[in-house]
C-alpha cells in the first residue's frame, strides 16, 4: 500500500459517508411518502398511475408483490430480447448492426433485467444506439429500481407489525425511478460529459494514426471461436494498421445509471477502461463513489424506517470493515511485481501494471476492482484476468461473499439482512432466548426462507462450474489451460449467479453453452433470492413487534458487527474454499513456488 | 419423585443406552434426523467401497477406507448414544412415576352424602363424576376434588416433599392427585378425569414423548442445519468434477476418491449439533423435572426462556407467608415494657405465627421470658371470627389483643375510651404497610403491636439478578396501594399491582402482551385460572385447584412460587446450549478444511501442501484425524448437552460476548489442536 493508495481509500470513505447520510434521509422520506419532493412530482406521478391504471392506495401482500415483480421483469426481458433480434430494421442504428443471435440476445436480456449486466457481446460491434438506450439503459433503471423496492418491502416487514401488506409495487417502482434514480443519473451524466464522456448519435469515425501499429491478431475459426494449438494456447498471426475506428454513441447517459444502479454493463467492450466511458482520474473517482452511494444510503434508509438509525449504521459498519480489508488486500497484491515479468527485465517497483490503464494506475484500479465486485456492479476499469493470482482472488472472493458487502442497489442490503437474520438466529439462542431481530421473532418459516435465499447462489455457482468443467462446450471456451482455466469458469458462474456481471475475461463466453448456462444462473440467482426475501418480508410484517428489554440481544453494537461479519464469512463464503483452493490459491502457490 | 439423582454417566443408564444406540441404527429412526441420516448413508457407502477394495479394485487402500468407514459408523453411534442417554434419564423418571399407577382399589359411593354404602372396584373403572371415599392409610384412586371432609395427605410420591398437606372441601385446597395417600381422617372425592387422562398419566406421556415432538425453535434450527447440509453436499459432490478437471489440466495425480469426499462431507455438515440436538431437548425437560416442574410441552419450556415480565404473588413469594411483630407502640401513659408484658401474656397460648412472633419480640426487646402457663393459672381466650380477638384471663385481668375496631367496641362497652392519639398511631401503622394489633387490659387500652410483612431474605438480590437478565418483576397483592407500595419498595420489585382482582390481573397481562412482552405468572386459585390461561408461561401450584392446573402450562410439584425463576433459567439454558453448540459446530469447519483440502488434492497439486498448516503426518492421517475428531467431539460434548451451558444472570450483550468467545472462537481453535493431537497419536501408534 502506497501513501497515495491510503489517501485515496480514506478520501473515498469520507466522501461516501458524507453523501450517504443526506441521501438516506431523502430516500427514506420518498419511500415513506413524506418528502416534500413528492408534492412537486405529484401531477406527473398521478398521470403515470392514471395512464397505467394503477390504484395507488391499494397495497399488496407479499405473494402478489412477488408475482407482479416477476411479471414486470419477465416482460422487460421480452422487450430487450425483441429489440436485439429486430435491431436491423429499427431506427438509430447508423452502423447497421445486424440482429443479435438468439442465444446471445437471450443471455443479454436476462443479464440486464437481473441487474447482472454480464456481457458476452462487445457493445461497439453488436448493439445499435436504440437497443443501447431503449433496451439496456431502460433496464439499467428498472433492474436497479427492482432491487431497491425489494429491500424497501423487506424493511417494511421489519417496521410494520400485524400487517397483511408490504406496499404497492407499482408505486414503489415509480417513486424510486422518478425521485431517486432519474435525478441522480441526470446530474452524474452531466458531470461525465463535463469530464469528456461522449453523448451523440453519430456514426463511427475512422481516423489515421500517426504511427503504424503492429499487433498479433488471434486466429478465429469459422464459428468465431479462437483457434488453439496443441498446447491449448490461442494461435495468433502478425498484423499492422494505420487507421483506427472510433465508436460513437449516447455514452454518458448510459454510463451514469450503469454506475449508480450497480449495473456495470459497459457501452463499449472495454467498459470503464474506455476513455469515452471513464475519461479522467476524477471521473474514475466519482464513478467509484457512485457505485457505493445508493447501497450505503439504503443502510441508513433501513435504520430510519425501522425507527432506530443505529441499526442501519451497524450494518453499514460491517460492510465498511469488510470493504476496507478487501480493498487493502487488492491494492497490496497488485503492488507486487509479477516474477514472470521481472525476469524479463520489467521494473519490479511499478507493481503489476499488466491489463491496467496508465491514467488510473495500480491504486485506482485495485480500489475500483474491489468496489465493483463487492457491489455487484461489474463495471471494470482494468482487466481482472491480468491481476496477480491473489489480486484476482480478491474480486472473486468479493463476489463469493454473496454480494452483500454494499452489494447491488437493494440486493446488497436485502442479502445482508438475510445474513443478519441468520446471525441473530444462532446468536439469539446463545443468550437464552428464542431469536428475534428488531422485535420480530425468527421462527421456522423465516428460517426456511432465509435458508433458500442463502442456498440458491452457491448451488448455482458450484453446480454450474461442475457442469462446465465436464462438458466439452464448457472447456472449449477456456483461454488459458491449467488452474487459471478453472478460475475463469468459476469466476464466470460466480459473477452470473451473484448478479455481478464482471468478467474475468479470458473465457470465450459468447457461445450457446455459456449464454444459456449463465442466463439460467443469472435469472435464478436473482429471483431465487427475491421471492424468499419477499416471503420473509410478508411473514415479518404479519408478526407482532416485541418490545426491546435488557434481555434482548442488541443489534447495533460492535459485537453485532463482528457477529454479522463472522456469519457472512462462515456461512456465505466457506462453501467456496475447496473450489478456490483448486483455482486462484493453487495458481498463486505455483507462480511463487516456481520463481 | 426425583429424590434419587442419577449421575451423568451412571452405569445403570450407560448399558441400556449403548444397546439402544445400536437399535437406533434402524433407517426409520435415522431418517428423523436428516443431518445424521447423511452420515448414515455415508457409512454404508464407505463400507461398500471397503468391500470393493478388498476384492482388489478399490479406489484407495482397504485399510484406509475401513478406518474412515468405522469412524463414520462411530459418529452415528455416538449421536445415537447421546440421544439414548438423555432418553434413559427421563425414562427412569417416568418409571418412578409409573410406580404410582399400581393397581389401586376405589370405594365408590352412590352419592356424596351416603358415606356408608361404598362399593369396591378397580381404580381404572372410575369415570369422571364418580364419588369415592378414601379413608386413613388408603391411596387416592384418581385425580379429583374433595367435596366432603378434611384429611392430611402425603403427596411425597409426586412432590418429593415429605410434610403432609391438608386437603379439604371448598376453597383452593380441594384438589387431590391420584396415587397420593391419605394419612389421617377421611375425604369424599369427586373424580374429575377419566382413566388415562389423569395427571400422572399426562406426566408419563409427557416424559416419554419428549423426544417425539420437536419444539418450534428446534424445527427452525433443523431447517438451518438441513440447509447447511445441502450446501455442503453440493460442495463435496461438485468437487469430484473439479478434481477430474484439475487432474486433466495438471496432467498429474488421480481424482479425489469417494471415500475422501464422504469424509469431507461428514466433517463439514453440522454433525455435532445435529447429533446432540434431541439430547439437548430431552435433557431440558429432564432438568425441569428435577426442579419438580412438569411442563405440558417443550414449547412451554422454550417460552420460559423468553419471558420479559414475571407476575409474582406477594404472599409466599416475596414475603414470608405470615406477618411478624416488629414494634410495640404504647398508648399515652403506658410504658413500652408494660405493653410488651401484656402482649406477651395474651399471646402465650397463641400458636399462630403472628402470636409466636409477639412472644419472640417481647423476649428480644425486654428479655421477657416465656412464663409457665399453668403456674399463672390463666385461662386463654382463643381467636374467633365473631369477636376477632384473642387473649388471656388472669384472675381479675382480662387482656385482649385484636383488630383496632374490635378492641374499641370492647373497651367502650366496658365503659372505657379509645384514646384519639392511639387511633392516629393505628392509622400510621396501616399506612406503613403493616397491620396494627391493639392490646387492652380490661377497659384500659395499652397500645398497639405493629405486625409487619417480612420480605424474604435474599429476594431483593434475586430481583436485581432478574433485572440484569432483562426481566421485570411485578408484585401482585390484595393489599391497599399504600401497603403494597411500601413492600414493593422494600423487596425491590419493579412494579406492583395493588388491590388485585382476577380481572385486574388479566387486564395487566393483556396490556403487557399488547406491548409485545411475554408474561409469566404463578397461581393456585380457581380465580387465577383466566390469568393463567392468558399468560405465556403459567406455572400452577400442585396444591392449587384443578382449574388452575388445567389453565397453566406447567405444574410446580413443590408449589413454590419462587420456582418461576428457576423455570426461566432452565428454559434459557436449553436455548443457550442449542445456540452454543451450533456456533461451535459451524466454526469447526475452518480447521477441517485446512486438514482435508491439502490432503485430498496433494497428488494433483503438491504445492497445496503449503495449506497443511497443522503439519499433519500424511494425507491419510490428516483425513482420518479430521473424521475421528468429528466423531469424538460428539462424545466429549454429551455432558455439556445434558447439563446445559451454565447460565449466569447477565445482560444479553455480556452473555453473547462470553458465549461467542467460548464457543465461536473456541470452535475455531479447538479442532486445530484436536486434529493435530489425534494425528500425533495415529503417527505414534504407527497406524498411518
Amino acid at each position: 500500500m502506497t501513501p497515495h493508495a491510503w489517501i485515496l481509500l480514506l478520501l473515498f470513505l469520507a466522501l461516501l459517508f458524507a453523501l450517504a447520510g443526506p441521501l438516506g434521509r431523502y430516500m427514506a422520506g420518498v419511500m415513506e411518502g413524506q418528502n416534500r419532493v413528492l408534492r412537486f412530482g405529484a401531477p406527473l406521478e398521478s398521470l403515470i398511475y392514471r395512464v397505467c391504471g394503477i390504484q395507488r392506495e391499494k397495497e399488496m401482500g407479499w405473494l402478489s408483490y412477488a408475482v407482479a415483480l416477476i411479471l414486470f421483469n419477465g416482460l422487460g426481458a421480452l422487450v430487450v430480447y425483441g429489440l436485439q433480434r429486430l435491431q436491423q430494421w429499427l431506427p438509430l442504428n447508423p452502423q447497421g448492426m445486424a440482429n443479435v443471435s438468439p442465444d446471445s440476445a437471450f443471455n443479454t436480456a436476462l443479464s440486464f433485467v437481473t441487474n447482472t449486466n454480464w456481457q458476452g457481446y462487445s457493445g461497439e460491434s453488436t448493439m445499435g444506439y436504440l437497443v443501447q438506450m431503449l433496451g439496456l439503459t431502460v433496464q439499467n433503471f428498472l433492474s436497479a429500481a427492482t432491487g431497491i423496492v425489494v429491500v424497501i418491502a423487506l424493511i417494511r416487514g421489519f417496521a410494520r407489525h400485524t400487517a397483511a401488506t408490504i406496499g404497492n409495487l407499482w408505486v414503489d417502482l415509480t417513486r424510486v425511478t422518478l425521485y431517486v434514480l432519474l435525478p441522480l443519473s441526470l446530474l452524474f451524466a452531466l458531470f461525465l460529459v463535463n469530464q469528456g464522456a461522449i453523448q451523440n448519435f453519430e456514426g463511427y469515425k475512422t481516423i489515421t494514426t500517426l504511427e503504424v501499429t503492429h499487433y498479433d491478431n488471434p486466429k478465429v475459426d469459422a464459428a468465431g471461436q479462437p483457434v488453439k494449438d496443441e498446447k491449448g494456447n490461442p494461435v495468433t498471426e502478425p498484423a499492422s494498421t494505420q487507421t483506427q475506428t472510433l465508436p460513437m454513441g449516447p455514452v454518458a447517459s448510459q454510463e451514469a445509471i450503469k454506475m449508480l444502479g450497480t449495473n456495470g454493463g459497459g457501452f463499449f467492450n472495454a467498459n470503464s477502461a474506455h476513455p469515452y466511458e471513464n475519461p479522467t482520474p476524477l471521473s474514475n473517482f466519482v464513478q467509484m463513489l457512485s457505485i457505493f452511494l445508493i447501497p450505503a444510503a439504503l443502510c441508513l434508509v433501513f435504520g430510519r424506517m425501522v425507527g432506530d438509525i443505529r441499526q442501519g449504521w451497524a450494518v453499514l459498519a460491517a460492510m465498511t470493515l469488510m470493504f476496507v480489508v478487501m480493498a487493502v488486500a487488492a491494492m497490496h497484491f497488485e503492488n507486487q511485481a509479477n516474477p514472470l515479468l521481472t525476469t524479463l527485465g520489467v521494473d519490479a517497483g511499478s507493481g503489476n501494471l499488466e491489463g491496467k490503464e496508465t491514467r488510473f494506475g495500480i491504486a485506482d484500479s485495485g480500489l475500483f476492482a474491489t468496489i465493483t465486485t463487492l457491489a455487484s456492479c461489474g463495471a471494470v476499469n482494468a482487466m481482472h484476468d491480468s491481476f496477480m493470482p491473489l489480486g484476482g482472488f480478491v474480486p472473486l472472493w468479493n463476489m463469493m461473499l454473496g454480494e452483500v458487502v454494499f452489494g447491488g442497489v437493494g440486493s446488497g442490503l436485502y442479502g445482508m439482512l438475510v445474513f443478519a437474520v441468520m446471525a441473530v438466529f444462532v446468536a439469539g439462542l446463545m443468550i437464552g432466548r428464542t431469536p428475534e431481530y428488531l422485535g420480530k421473532k425468527i421462527e421456522a418459516f423465516e428460517m426456511k426462507m432465509v435458508s433458500i435465499a442463502i442456498l440458491v447462489t452457491p448451488l448455482l455457482v458450484l453446480i454450474g462450474t461442475a457442469l462446465a468443467v465436464r462438458a466439452a462446450d464448457g472447456i472449449a471456451g477456456i483461454a488459458n489451460p491449467g488452474a487459471h482455466g478453472f478460475s475463469e469458469i468459476l469466476y464466470a458462474f460466480t459473477s452470473a449467479a451473484n448478479n455481478n456481471g464482471s468478467a474475468f475475461a479470458g473465457l470465450s463466453a459468447n457461445t450457446p453453452f455459456y449464454n444459456v448456462a449463465t442466463a439460467i444462473a443469472m435469472w435464478f440467482g436473482r429471483f431465487g433470492v427475491i421471492v424468499p426475501v419477499l416471503a420473509l418480508a410478508g411473514s415479518l410484517a404479519a408478526k407482532k413487534r416485541l418490545a426491546a428489554t435488557g434481555g434482548t440481544m442488541p443489534t447495533h453494537g460492535p459485537l453485532f458487527v463482528i457477529l454479522l461479519i463472522g456469519t457472512v464469512l462462515l456461512v456465505g463464503a466457506l462453501n467456496y474454499v475447496p473450489a478456490l483452493a483448486l483455482g486462484p490459491v493453487i495458481e498463486h502457490l505455483t507462480l511463487f513456488a516456481a520463481h | 419423585m426425583t429424590q434419587k439423582k442419577l449421575a451423568l454417566f451412571d452405569p445403570v443408564l450407560i448399558k441400556p443406552a449403548i444397546l439402544e444406540s445400536f437399535r437406533k441404527l434402524d433407517p426409520r429412526v435415522q431418517w428423523r434426523n436428516p443431518v445424521m441420516f447423511v452420515v448414515y448413508v455415508g457409512s454404508f457407502l464407505t463400507t461398500l467401497l471397503w468391500v470393493q477394495a478388498l476384492e482388489g479394485q478399490g479406489e484407495a487402500p482397504p485399510g484406509f477406507i475401513l478406518a474412515v468407514s468405522l469412524w463414520l459408523w462411530f459418529t452415528v453411534l455416538f449421536a445415537n448414544f447421546a440421544e439414548a442417554l438423555a432418553e434413559g434419564r427421563s425414562k427412569a423418571q417416568a418409571a418412578s412415576l409409573r410406580g404410582l399407577k399400581k393397581e389401586t382399589w376405589a370405594k365408590k359411593l352412590p352419592s356424596p352424602q351416603d358415606t356408608e354404602h361404598w362399593q369396591a372396584l378397580p381404580a381404572t373403572d372410575l369415570r369422571k363424576g364418580d364419588f369415592v371415599i378414601v379413608h386413613t392409610g388408603e391411596i387416592i384412586p384418581a385425580d379429583g376434588e374433595v367435596v366432603q371432609g378434611i384429611a392430611s395427605v402425603d403427596e411425597s410420591a409426586i412432590t418429593g416433599e415429605s410434610a403432609p398437606v391438608i386437603r379439604e372441601s371448598g376453597g383452593d385446597f380441594s384438589a387431590v392427585t391420584g396415587g397420593t395417600r391419605v394419612l389421617s381422617d377421611w375425604i369424599v372425592v369427586r373424580v374429575t378425569v377419566n382413566p388415562g387422562e389423569t395427571f400422572v398419566d399426562r406426566m408419563i406421556a409427557m416424559v416419554e414423548n419428549a423426544k417425539r415432538q420437536k419444539t418450534p425453535n428446534e424445527i427452525a434450527l433443523t431447517i438451518l442445519l438441513v440447509a447447511l447440509t445441502i450446501v455442503f453436499l453440493a460442495v463435496t459432490v461438485t468437487l469430484l468434477p473439479y478434481s477430474m478437471f484439475s487432474v486433466e489440466a495438471a496432467k498429474l495425480g488421480t481424482p479425489v476418491s469417494i471415500t475422501v469426499l464422504v469424509a469431507l462431507l461428514v466433517c463439514l455438515i453440522p454433525t455435532t449439533i445435529a447429533g446432540l440436538l434431541s439430547a439437548i431437548g430431552v435433557a431440558g425437560m429432564s432438568r425441569m423435572m428435577q426442579a419438580n416442574v412438569i411442563a405440558t410441552s417443550g414449547r412451554a419450556v422454550e417460552a420460559a426462556g423468553d419471558v420479559d415480565i414475571l407476575l409474582l404473588d406477594k404472599t409466599g413469594t416475596i414475603t414470608l407467608g405470615n406477618r411478624q411483630a416488629a414494634a410495640f407502640l404504647p398508648a399515652e401513659g403506658v410504658s413500652e415494657a408494660e405493653l410488651a408484658d401484656a402482649a406477651q401474656l395474651a399471646s402465650l397460648a397463641d400458636e399462630t405465627p403472628e402470636g409466636r412472633s409477639i412472644v419472640v419480640l417481647a423476649k428480644q426487646k425486654f428479655n421477657l421470658r416465656s412464663r409457665d402457663i399453668h403456674a399463672l393459672n390463666a385461662s386463654f381466650v382463643h381467636f374467633s371470627a365473631q369477636t376477632r380477638m384473642s387473649g388471656v384471663d388472669l384472675g381479675e385481668r382480662e387482656i385482649r389483643k385484636g383488630a383496632a375496631d374490635a378492641i374499641r367496641r370492647r373497651v367502650e362497652s366496658l365503659g372505657g375510651s379509645f384514646p384519639p392519639a392511639l387511633a392516629r398511631t393505628v392509622q400510621e401503622v396501616s399506612r406503613r404497610g403493616s397491620t396494627p394489633l391493639v392490646v387492652a387490659d380490661g377497659a384500659r387500652v395499652l397500645g398497639t403491636i405493629e405486625l409487619k410483612d417480612i420480605v424474604k431474605g435474599g429476594i431483593k438480590e434475586r430481583f436485581s439478578e432478574l433485572r440484569r437478565m432483562g426481566i421485570r418483576t411485578i408484585m401482585i397483592t390484595g393489599d391497599n396501594h399504600l401497603t403494597a407500595a411500601a413492600i414493593a419498595a422494600e423487596a425491590g420489585v419493579d412494579d406492583f399491582l395493588a388491590e388485585a382482582t382476577p380481572e385486574a390481573k388479566l387486564a395487566l397481562i393483556r396490556q403487557h402482551q399488547a406491548e409485545g412482552r411475554l408474561v409469566a405468572m404463578t397461581g393456585d386459585g380457581t380465580n387465577d385460572a383466566p390469568a393463567l390461561a392468558q399468560a405465556d408461561v403459567a406455572v400452577a401450584m400442585n396444591t392449587g385447584t384443578q382449574a388452575a392446573k388445567e389453565a397453566g402450562n406447567m405444574v410446580d410439584l413443590d408449589s413454590n412460587p419462587t420456582k418461576l425463576i428457576e423455570v426461566v433459567e432452565t428454559g434459557k439454558q436449553m436455548l443457550m446450549t442449542r445456540g452454543s453448540l451450533t456456533t461451535f459446530s459451524i466454526a469447526n469447519d475452518v480447521a477441517k478444511y485446512f486438514a482435508i483440502i491439502p490432503a485430498a488434492f496433494v497428488t494433483t497439486y503438491p504445492q497445496l501442501g503449503a495449506l497443511n498448516i497443522m503439519h499433519l503426518a500424511s494425507p491419510a492421517s490428516a483425513i482420518l484425524s479430521a473424521v475421528i475428531f468429528n466423531a469424538l467431539i460428539i462424545v466429549l460434548l454429551i455432558p455439556l448437552a445434558l447439563k446445559g451451558v451454565a447460565y449466569q444472570p447477565l445482560g444479553a450483550a455480556v452473555l453473547l460476548r462470553r458465549n461467542l468467545l467460548v464457543y465461536g472462537l473456541g470452535g475455531l481453535v479447538a479442532p486445530f489442536a484436536g486434529i493435530k493431537l489425534i494425528d500425533l497419536g495415529l503417527a505414534a501408534v504407527g497406524l498411518i
